[in-house]
């Protein structure tokens, strides 16, 4: 039987089971996802956006799939400590996709929850934004979550209120046989509204994981939103995770990935600017080793006059480790005076090490600005010699190349102590020392 | 200033005329019929007289071209056309036997070719230009012969080399591009009637530029033709291409092959000036030209240098390529590509790196205007052994109107630990700034425009050979022409 067969199957018959422990907003799209994802199956050989990243091994995989939303017997917020900690932060945790529970915050009309439960309460809030940029892609990965998907976190800001601390959501793999998750993150940031989110994505046992994720960001006029993804898993971890992004007028978005550990990383993120003088910076730095494998696909589309938009994506490549980036600028007809760069620069340290780059642009205004650029490389051999003719010894001195090398991807980070803690992290991840997340009690088990 | 200004004045006036070789030369010509399938491959080989293994060649890349449908991948707009309705083979000389001295050509043909601008004749003497002239499907002239044949140098017809050096085309056809390439490659594998044939022996330097000039004339004809360069040991060859057709409604299909084969420290440089007819100004007719280049660096420190001007075609689908297989090889690829009113061009290069050393560099400058799309799409792979390889990519696109547009499409594949590749693109209008300080100083914008496109394509024109940068650069200003509002 075929993979999507499995899935389809599973699909009817638990259909029940799915909406019954779910909301009506998140059932109502499910079957015409699914027909879709039938129709569309799992991206084959081919299909262009999925050049470099193959799925269905990562699929085949027997995994079960948290269908009843069950959650673990422990309580994460007393015995886990995420890496980037002490960072002051609101913290909430999503076990296996579905949302652990917390008081809610006190700060006025600004949520930060379960979607699942958000969505019962007040559906007709909701109801302008769950699903309509996912849909319109209609991506086969993303329907395939939108089918499944059963719970998640919404953050939800409300006109020119601003958030001062960070929002750190932790997503916990948790489970004693291979499994599946479906996760959703919902995004609304009203008109001047500001608030920074933290991703940070951990596994505590050995299991086979595929996890699936759709964020949806809405960004209004004025509003600035950060979001920053830090992914520390295994690898056996494969992580299909969408983004889409719409930014109206003047709007600001920072979206930083950073890759320490993980078995197959796939990152799509899709950013339509509709309003005039919106910006927005994605960055990325992945550090591979081993057979990792990480793909970074961009999409941003200028649709409007005046708008901005940067890229930045470093990799640093060792073993048999295959780095992927493919960003695509989108440049509509009417969108004078946008302004785009993409670069995505590489280190491959091996020569089983395995790079594709691919930055876009297509441009249909005239009026515009618009460059790329590319590169695949090793450490300067003169930086070294230099390094050790003064005494530092070759490995130490290579250690220190790299992590000048990424470091300018971290410094895109607005949040000093995150920045800090990721300098540390990466030296860590240079030594060879991070091979599972410190201090946790549950990992040290 | 006066020297610039009347080369002005008369770039104006080459541009009034429009496409100037938009005519057609009324020859007696001898076509078989429309359609495709297994007995007209037979026919085109049978009147070609070719051998056996030739014919099975064609039947071979019939059939697997038969299983293949059009690539879809690139970024273009192609209208379904209909390959059973052209004609696969079209002889204006059939009424004759083959030309051997100048007497025998058609007068008309003469004339058709000194409208072009490429007499055939002693004149071609002061520039030292020998020339195979393809119209429709058949070599028409060759010049020169003699004076290369003392050389050892080998330049004629296909189909004449294939009667009289059929060790060497059968050694190398089809060794670069094989058939089971694309779509494109496989059909000219099936059809190609005829093209040219360049050999040069070790340690040659070939004294003058050989140069192809292809024309279709025919209505309802493809022109399918091969050309196949072979430069041996320590060699070296210039070799020119340029190309046109006549102004007509419906559109022509053309889909070539060029193949060179480069062995130990030999160099070749090719430079194509391509100006099919690209269409009136509604979009209407045009050559479809699908084109599959590719040189293959054998030996070691070998050099392929690749220079093409494209002005032309309604479609262009063109990556000319280099493997680099020989330790130390050396290939560089020089672009300008310029689009206007409903043309579209989707072209770039390849560069694959297999030996030790190897180094390329690709210069691509696009230029569009009206409401045309060009599309820069290239490819850079380094496999694992390719040690020390290293790559320079630079694409620039230079939009002219707010119709057109301009996208690039780089890829990179890369796996090899000491690869050095980078890329690099821009896209841009013309500066403000600049047209302002031309005007400032007495020049009208549409010359200051031509003006400025000429210096950014500069880094590629200069690479042409003298007589085809003139050419080129006349064409340049022809083609954006009408496009500064």
């Amino acid at each position: 039987m075929n993979i999507e067969q499995q899935y389809i199957d599973l699909f009817e018959e638990q259909y029940d089971a799915l909406c019954h422990n779910s909301t009506e907003l998140m059932n109502a799209p499910r079957k015409e996802a699914m027909a879709h994802f039938e129709k569309q199956g799992i991206p084959k050989k081919g299909v262009e956006r999925y050049r470099y990243t193959r799925l269905d091994d990562v699929l085949k995989v027997d995994y079960g799939v948290n269908m009843q939303c069950l959650l673990p017997k422990f309580n994460p917020y007393k015995e886990f400590e995420c890496d980037a900690k002490g960072l002051g932060t609101d913290l909430h945790f999503l076990v296996n996709g579905v949302y652990y529970d917390k008081k809610p915050s006190d700060a006025e009309g600004v949520y930060v929850g379960s979607l699942k439960k958000f969505a019962a309460e007040h559906p007709e809030r909701l109801r302008p934004y769950y699903n309509r940029l996912a849909a319109a892609q209609k991506d086969s990965m993303a329907e395939f979550n939108t089918a499944f998907v059963q719970d998640g976190l919404l953050l939800f800001v409300p006109r020119n209120t601003k958030v001062e601390d960070t929002i750190q959501l932790i997503n916990i793999l948790h489970s004693n046989v291979d499994m599946i998750i479906f996760r959703r993150i919902l995004v609304v940031i009203e008109q001047g509204a500001e608030a920074k989110l933290l991703l940070c994505d951990h596994v505590t046992q050995q299991q086979r994981y595929f996890s699936s994720q759709v964020i949806e960001v809405f960004v209004g006029e004025n509003a600035h939103l950060d979001i920053y993804d830090l992914e520390e898993t295994h690898n056996l971890t494969a992580r299909v995770n969408h983004v889409y992004v719409e930014q109206e007028g003047n709007s600001n978005v920072v979206i930083n990935g950073t890759t320490l550990h993980n078995g197959l990383t796939r990152n799509d993120i899709y950013v339509d600017m509709i309003g005039q003088g919106a910006n927005v910076e994605l960055s990325g730095m992945a550090i591979a080793d081993k057979e990792q494998h990480v793909d970074n696909h961009t999409f941003v589309r200028h649709k409007v006059p005046n708008c901005t938009s940067h890229e930045l994506f470093k990799y640093v490549l060792d073993d048999v480790a295959v780095g992927a980036y493919s960003g695509r600028v989108l440049v509509e007809r009417d969108a004078q005076k946008s302004y785009s760069e993409q670069s995505s620069k590489n280190l491959c340290l091996n020569s089983k090490a395995h790079m594709y780059t691919q930055p876009q642009l297509e441009i249909y205004a005239d009026d515009v600005k618009c460059s790329h650029g590319a590169t695949v490389g090793q450490l300067d051999e003169d930086a070294l010699f230099y390094m050790m003719q003064r005494g530092i010894p070759k490995t130490e001195a290579r250690m220190l190349l790299m992590f000048a090398f990424v470091s300018d991807v971290i410094d895109q980070i607005r949040i000093p102590s995150l920045q800090e803690r990721l300098h540390h992290l990466t030296e860590q991840r240079f030594r060879g020392e991070l091979d599972q997340c410190a201090g946790c009690a549950l990992c040290q088990k | 200033m006066k020297e610039r200004e009347e080369q002005n004045q008369f770039v104006k006036k080459v541009a009034e005329g429009k496409y100037k070789y938009g005519f057609t030369t009324d020859v007696e010509t001898a076509t078989i019929e429309k359609g495709l399938n297994e007995g007209i491959i037979r026919k085109i080989s049978a009147i070609k007289k070719e051998p056996e293994w030739l014919l099975q060649f064609r039947l071979e890349a019939f059939r697997y071209w038969q299983t293949m449908t059009i690539p879809k991948w690139a970024h273009l707009n192609i209208p379904e056309f209909d390959l059973q309705s052209i004609s696969y083979y079209s002889d204006p000389t059939s009424k004759k036997k083959g030309p051997e001295s100048m007497d025998d050509v058609d007068p008309e043909l003469i004339d058709t070719f000194n409208k072009l601008g490429i007499p055939l004749e002693e004149q071609m003497a002061l520039s030292g230009v020998a020339i195979d002239a393809v119209m429709d499907s058949v070599s028409v002239k060759t010049t020169f012969k003699d004076t290369l044949m003392e050389k050892g140098i080998i330049f004629s017809s296909f189909s004449e080399a294939v009667r009289e050096h059929p060790d060497l085309v059968r050694k190398y056809m089809a060794s670069v591009v094989p058939h089971t390439d694309n779509y494109f490659a496989a059909l000219n594998s099936a059809v190609f009637s005829d093209g040219s044939f360049v050999y040069i022996p070790k340690g040659v330097r070939c004294p003058m530029e050989l140069s192809t000039y292809f024309r279709i004339n025919a209505a309802e004809t493809g022109q399918f033709e091969r050309t196949l360069i072979v430069a041996d040991d320590d060699s070296y060859v210039s070799y020119l291409e340029g190309c046109t057709a006549p102004q007509r409604d419906e559109s022509q299909l053309h889909a070539a092959i060029v193949e060179i084969v480069c062995m130990d420290r030999a160099e070749v440089k090719y430079s194509t000036v391509q100006n099919w007819y690209p269409g009136d100004a509604e979009g209407k007719g045009g050559v479809y030209n699908f084109v599959t280049k590719r040189a293959l660096c054998k030996g070691v420190s070998s050099k392929v240098s690749w220079t093409q001007v494209e002005t032309g075609s309604a479609i262009t689908w063109k990556y000319p390529s280099t493997i680099l297989k020989g330790d130390n090889s050396v290939s560089e690829f020089y672009s300008v590509a310029v689009t206007n009113n409903f043309q579209q061009a989707d072209t770039g290069s390849k560069m694959t790196h297999i030996g030790k050393n190897t180094s390329s560099t690709i210069i691509s400058k696009g230029i569009s205007a009206g409401k045309s799309v060009n599309s820069y799409r290239g490819l850079v792979k380094v496999t694992p052994n390719a040690d020390g390889a290293r790559n320079y990519s630079q694409c620039d696109s230079l939009l002219l109107g707010d119709q057109c547009g301009a996208h690039t499409f780089p890829y990179m594949d890369i796996r090899n630990e000491t690869a050095v590749v980078e890329h690099e693109a821009t896209t841009s209008k013309i500066s403000e700034d600049q047209l302002f300080y031309c005007n400032q100083r007495g020049i009208s914008t549409e010359d200051a425009v031509g003006l400025i496109v000429n210096g950014y394509a500069k880094e590629v024109l200069n690479k042409l050979p003298m007589e085809f940068a003139v050419e080129a650069q006349k064409l340049l200003a022809i083609s954006i022409e009408g496009s500064v509002g």
